[in-house]
């Protein structure tokens, strides 16, 4: 029995970690998860949960904390924002590198210079390649859905990896939505008794963790790494598949919307998606073959996959809400470029760059886009591949 | 020994065996070697007790001569030795010579 409530993305997040109840959370402050551990803090001091929490004096010690405390054998969380996961930057590697299942819900924010602590997503994109599996969440539910399920990937025996579950900072974390919560049994029942893997505190069997790896062996580990990482797209969508039976919902490595049939669409993460879909659906309703793709499973990024859903469609622009400074594209322009690079019919590209620094990304936003789509299309013409949408000249 | 390939490791380079970094020998790391001069040993044991690598033999608790597989002639053990009448027991000399 589910029971519906109205949450911030926050709280919907950190009720998730509450019914997992982890062994470990080390985590420290930072604007928009603040309220998040704060949740989570007031469910260990009225003792909801059992969780060790370590309280640390900055995100590079509490990546350190994680990493551990998992390494001794528990399950462990943490959360961060922004600055506070660009300072865990060297640990994510170790954590990954290790092959340690922690899970880490990342509230997206700018990074700063210039501060600013609204949603963006440089943050979680400056992560993109540290060998973490990314989760990215449309809403409030999604968020705490990925959290549950982010366990269930993360500590699978195939594969064990660290992974982030990213919501848009105050657009979802602080906004108050329709949520359906799991029952606390049923949410235990699907995570599981936690299985270790070669545990530091297992003193039967002495082991040691981060050893030197030089010449003869690093790249072998490197390989292995890769590898591994292909396997999760299938892990992800068992895992779906489990969730849905308990939840009745639906999920997979990303979510395509009115896009088999459709002629022009746009690639989008996270919150905008959801104001995105309702314009598409007024083009739909004027004829116009318009269609989405929101990306969940952002790392490993299902290239194929992604590629063959987009590869028939005429033009597609890619709306991303970072940009990789360097001349280039967007990340997510990159990834979907690299997707499609294969096949010779393809899809003509477009980039834009959007609500940076929580800048508000209206429905008018993606009307302009898939206008400007249609417009190629019929003139086969494209003014700018790349181009700033919501900012003054 | 045969190099194992990626698909052999263990995941995230964890060692299961415990103490196999005696495996690992680390004697041609070493610029500077240590010389034992048993005539000004007092068996005191400092070199012993300081060497980090453990490559200072102790046979029926008495001195014997260093493990040249591990020693990387990091110089402790000389340092520390106290000798006999201001004359060391260890002394280092460049390797090569």
């Amino acid at each position: 029995m589910s029971k519906v409530v109205a949450a911030t993305g926050n709280e919907a997040v950190a009720n998730a970690l509450r019914q997992v109840d982890p062994d470990v959370c080390a985590a420290y402050p930072i604007t928009p998860q603040t309220e998040l551990m704060q949740r989570f803090a007031s469910f260990v001091s009225d003792g909801q949960v059992k969780t060790e929490t370590i309280l640390v004096e900055s995100e590079h010690s509490a990546m350190s904390a994680c990493v551990g405390a998992a390494a001794a054998g528990g399950r462990v969380v943490t959360a961060t924002s922004s600055q506070g996961l660009a300072l865990m930057w060297e640990i994510l590697f170790i954590a990954s590198g290790l092959r340690l299942p922690i899970v880490m819900p990342v509230v997206n924010r700018a990074l700063s210079a210039p501060i600013n602590i609204h949603g963006d997503h440089s943050d979680a994109m400056g992560a993109r390649d540290s060998g973490w599996i990314q989760l990215w969440s449309e809403n409030a539910q999604e968020a705490y859905d990925n959290t549950i399920q982010a366990f269930r990937i993360a500590e699978h025996m195939d594969t064990r990896l660290p992974v982030m579950i990213c919501l848009d900072g105050f657009i979802i974390s602080h906004s108050i939505e329709r949520i359906e919560y799991l029952d606390d049994d049923e949410v235990k029942n699907f995570v599981g008794e936690y299985r270790q893997l070669n545990p530091l505190l297992n003193i039967e069997h002495p082991v040691s963790y981060g050893p030197l790896i030089l010449t003869d062996y690093y790249m072998e580990y490197r390989k292995a790494h890769d590898e591994v990482m292909t396997k999760v797209p299938g892990i992800v969508l068992d895992v779906a598949k489990d969730f849905e039976k308990i939840s009745g919902r639906k999920y997979s490595l990303f979510d395509a919307y009115r896009l088999e049939d459709a002629e022009v669409a746009l690639v989008i993460l996270n919150s905008a998606a959801g104001t995105s879909k309702d314009v598409v659906d007024e083009f739909r309703n004027r004829g116009v073959k318009a269609g989405l793709l929101k990306p969940r499973l952002y790392r490993p990024f299902p290239y194929k996959e992604i590629g063959e859903a987009l590869k028939h469609l005429k033009a597609v622009c890619v709306l991303d809400r970072a940009d990789a400074f360097g001349g280039s594209y967007g990340p997510v322009f990159i990834d979907i470029a690299a997707s499609l690079y294969s096949y010779k019919e393809k899809p003509i590209l477009i980039n834009k760059i959007y609500g940076l620094g929580g800048r508000d990304y209206f429905p008018e936003h993606a009307a302009l886009v898939l206008n400007e789509l249609i417009e190629i299309v019929k003139t086969g013409e494209v003014k700018t591949f790349k181009e700033y949408i919501g900012v003054r000249q | 020994m045969k190099l194992k390939g990626w698909r052999e490791l263990t995941p995230g380079a964890v060692i299961l065996e415990a103490g196999n970094a005696v495996e690992f020998k680390t004697g041609s790391w070493r610029a500077f070697k240590p010389i034992w001069k048993q005539e000004n040993c007092i068996q005191c044991l400092f070199c012993w007790l300081f060497c980090p690598d453990m490559a200072v033999k102790v046979k029926d608790g008495k001195r014997a001569d260093f493990d040249y597989e591990y020693c990387k002639g990091c110089g402790i053990c000389a340092l520390e030795c106290p000798g006999k009448k201001g004359k060391k027991a260890i002394v280092m000399v460049e390797e090569g010579n």
